[in-house]
């Protein structure tokens, strides 16, 4: 019974985690081309000329 | 890169729309500062689809001078171009060397979408909230009784209240919008069974109680916000890339100063009596006439002739006219704001009226269903009262009530539909701009079609080829590749380019000269070709058998024109007849021209000659007499015709405003998209009324049950569950039926062609 008084905050804890790094990664704008996201795992990046950086 | 091939999936051919990339002038003035001399520019490219076009573009532009970052955004068939430096790098001819037509983005409405992210932020925090709070609910379900229950409940009050204020507040808000102005929405129930749920489980687990509801406060919070959350993607990703196709308006123009200076001014800056020089190439920004120079004027997109006509000086031009062919110099009869194009923009918003009337279905149902539900929770309480006395006792089966019947499952019935039909035509090229277009759509008894640019492509062709010589085709084919003029470039398109010609020049508005083997040849008008007189007889002879070739002065062929009509033409109205659909045509275009298409597509009905009032008139009289229109236009003039009926389909190539105005936008050449679009809608609208009819009898059963006070958190909980994924499921069979559109290239050959281009 006692360990509940542990395991609630740690759990809640660890979901709020997730919770906020979803919430950082919406923000960072990782969700702004879901289709780019899925086609650009595609493409090799060995040109340092490619390394742009993200705009917003 | 076989995917890039021409005629692969959302290629799209407006060339007819842009031929000339903006001055860097017109450049400057769409990019925006990011400060310490960074501007960024936003280029929409609807050609961009596949990794290798990210690739090929991202690493041909980066290597740009000047330039310091290229971003592809794939979602939005966009290119964001960072750049310092005093001159714009040229990203128009890089891309124009790749192969990808690009168009500038307008600044303003490169926002990002602020409502999407704050819907898909409470979608994550409604998320996290209900899954922990259904955590401890199922620990109270299997038997945690006591302080250990009252602890659980406690610590679902907490994670709650955040859920609640957060997410709550998108529906709180609306429902309080909605009842302040004396309606009803499916907000107001949402609002009132989330409140009053967490009201009364807080008061239980205060007085140490059995039951609570956070868990079915939040999780119904979570279901609707996924529903509202599609609804909203779906029409937004259809917006801006409604938005991101080609623009009409000239964005401004170069304005010549009394002292001779001459100044790019932005279209809101320039004011009747200003002198504007218009380059070959560009539109004319506001109405005006013309002071001097000559050209020809392609006007299809304002006033739906197919035929360019001449400008030379005093001829009144009207904005988004395409200037062909030869320098002008105009000056502005009217401020921007005045134009033709302002006029038509008012005469479709005063005759949009018919469509502001209609009432989603999910609208209607709502307003039928709202009062219903609290009428039922109110007749609860009070039967409750009135048999046991037990005041407590009655409001807990009132809340569950409330709750069981909340619209969990209607919510989700219409978007989730709409959402999986609107990916269906997106695949097959057709953009919905809304869910209730397709309601609309699948009303419809009569389309009324607009002639240039949409029955046909605006595009004229070369119809007597085979009678020509082959070797005069061959020199006026070399010719005619120095033109813009739509006959030229029907003329080029049958030639093999020698190119021994010399000293070709534009003579604006007659024609093309050049010398070969010592002789002069001439194409073009047939005054002027033949000779005679520079403004001769080509008034009589005009029209389609007016252009000619002549070597000295002596005429050698003759070419007959006719204007493309767009594939499919014919299948697409006899498909519309089939599924009891009748067709007509509306055109600015002379009767004769009118004759033949409608003669060659099996279209018994035609008006011509219309002003975009009597389009309007046209379609105001058929929903008068209980039609319901649907109307498929391009043109500046069909403008307002498209706001005026039922709904409304463009094709890309049409004006900027009509896309906008239009429901639907479809992005390939053949017209099969508009059977197909129908046929979906029809679908969708069937599921839709199968999925309401499913949250219907679910609450046939569920309401008895709650009212009789049998309901537990479990039951509440499953029942919703069950009868949401009912509806989702039900919307999924929508991916079925429908076979791919014939010439579409499917998502799946989307997919095969890019493993190739991967292993290749």
């Amino acid at each position: 019974m006692t360990t509940l008084i542990y395991l609630i905050p740690v759990a809640l804890f660890l979901g709020a985690l997730g919770l906020g790094g979803f919430l950082w990664a919406l923000r960072s704008g990782q969700y702004e081309d879901l289709d780019g996201a899925a086609e650009r795992i595609l493409i090799d990046r060995d040109d340092p000329h490619e390394m742009t950086s993200r705009s917003n | 890169m076989s995917c890039c091939a021409p005629g692969a999936e959302m290629a799209l051919d407006i060339s007819d729309v842009a031929s000339v990339p903006p001055s860097s002038n017109e450049i400057k003035l769409a990019s925006r500062s990011l400060g310490s001399d960074i501007h960024q520019t936003d280029l929409s490219v609807p050609t961009v689809h596949c990794a290798a076009c990210i690739r090929t573009i991202e690493t041909a532009l980066a290597k740009l001078e000047n330039v310091e970052s290229v971003r592809v955004n794939l979602s939005t068939k966009r290119v964001s171009i960072r750049w310092h430096g005093g001159d714009v790098p040229p990203f128009f001819a890089g891309l124009g060397r790749l192969g990808y037509k690009a168009h500038l983005f307008d600044p303003e409405l490169h926002e990002k979408d602020q409502t999407l992210a704050g819907l898909i932020r409470a979608v994550a925090v409604t998320g996290f909230a209900a899954g922990n709070i259904m955590l401890l609910s199922v620990s109270v379900w299997s038997g945690a009784e006591g302080p250990t229950r009252d602890l659980f409940h406690w610590v679902s009050a907490l994670i709650a209240i955040p859920a609640l204020a957060f997410a709550g507040g998108i529906y709180f808000r609306s429902a309080a919008n909605a009842l302040r102005h004396g309606r009803m929405n499916m907000d107001v129930p949402i609002a009132v069974g989330v409140s009053l749920a967490y009201a009364m489980s807080l008061y239980e687990t205060i007085n140490h109680g059995a039951h609570a509801y956070f868990d079915a406060s939040v999780s119904l919070l979570f279901f609707l916000l996924i529903g509202r959350t599609l609804d909203h993607m779906m029409r937004e990703r259809a917006r801006t890339a409604v938005n991101g196709l080609s623009r009409l308006a000239a964005r401004g123009a170069v304005v010549l100063g009394a002292d001779g200076a001459r100044d790019y001014l932005p279209i809101g800056e320039i004011e009747p009596g200003m002198q504007l020089l218009i380059a070959a190439g560009e539109r004319i920004p506001v109405d005006g006439d013309i002071l001097g120079g000559s050209s020809d004027l392609d006007c299809s997109l304002v006033s739906g002739e197919s035929i360019p006509g001449t400008a030379s000086v005093g001829t009144h031009v009207q904005a988004g006219t395409l200037n062909l062919t030869g320098p002008l110099t105009m000056e502005a009869t009217a401020a921007a704001k005045d134009s033709f194009l302002a006029e038509m923009v008012r005469l479709m918003e005063a005759a949009e009226g018919g469509r502001s009337r209609y009432r989603r279905i999910a609208d209607r149902v709502s307003a039928l269903y709202a009062p219903v539900v609290h009428l039922a929770a109110l007749l609860t309480f009070l039967g409750w009262m009135a048999a046991s006395g037990d005041w407590h006792r009655s409001m807990t089966t009132a809340i569950a009530v409330l709750i069981i019947t909340c619209p969990c499952a209607l919510g989700l019935a219409v978007p989730i539909v709409q959402v999986v039909a609107a990916r269906r035509l997106f695949e097959a090229g057709v953009m919905v701009k809304d869910g209730s277009a397709m309601e609309r759509l699948a009303a419809i008894d009569r389309a009324v079609f607009d002639k240039t640019g949409t029955l046909t492509l605006g595009r004229p062709r070369l119809v007597n080829a085979p009678s020509i010589d082959p070797v005069m085709l061959a020199i006026a084919a070399d010719m005619a590749a120095h033109s813009r003029h739509p006959f030229s470039q029907a003329i080029a398109a049958h030639g093999g380019f020698r190119g021994r010609l010399g000293s070709v020049h534009e003579e604006p508005g007659f024609g093309i000269e050049a010398t070969a083997d010592g002789s002069t040849w001439r194409l073009g008008r047939r005054g002027w070709a033949g000779w005679k007189a520079r403004t001769g007889a080509e008034g009589k002879k005009g029209g389609y058998g007016g252009t000619v070739l002549s070597k000295d002065g002596r005429i050698v062929a003759a070419f007959a024109f006719e204007d493309t009509t767009r594939p499919d033409a014919k299948a697409a109205v006899e498909k519309l007849k089939d599924a009891g659909v009748s067709v007509e045509m509306l055109s600015g275009d002379t009767a004769k021209a009118c004759g033949e298409v409608a003669r060659t597509l099996g279209i018994s009905n035609f008006v011509p000659a219309l002003l975009p009032s009597g389009k309007v008139e046209w379609i105001e009289t058929l929903s008068r007499a209980g039609h319901k229109v649907l109307m498929v236009g391009d043109g500046l003039n069909d403008t307002p015709a498209l706001g005026a009926a039922h709904v409304s389909i463009a094709p890309a190539t049409a004006a900027d405003v009509g896309r906008k105005a239009a429901d639907f936008v479809f992005l390939r050449d053949s017209l099969l998209a508009l059977p197909l679009a129908l046929d979906i809608s029809r679908k969708a609208g069937r599921l839709i009324h199968q999925n309401i009819a499913i949250a219907i009898v679910y609450n046939a059963f569920a309401v008895p049950i709650a009212i009789s006070g049998h309901v537990t958190p479990l039951i509440a909980a499953i029942a919703m569950s069950a009868s949401s994924l009912a509806v989702i499921a039900n919307a999924m069979r929508l991916q079925g039926v429908v076979k791919p559109a014939s010439q579409g290239v499917g998502l799946r050959q989307r997919r095969a062609d890019l493993s190739e281009a991967a292993r290749s």
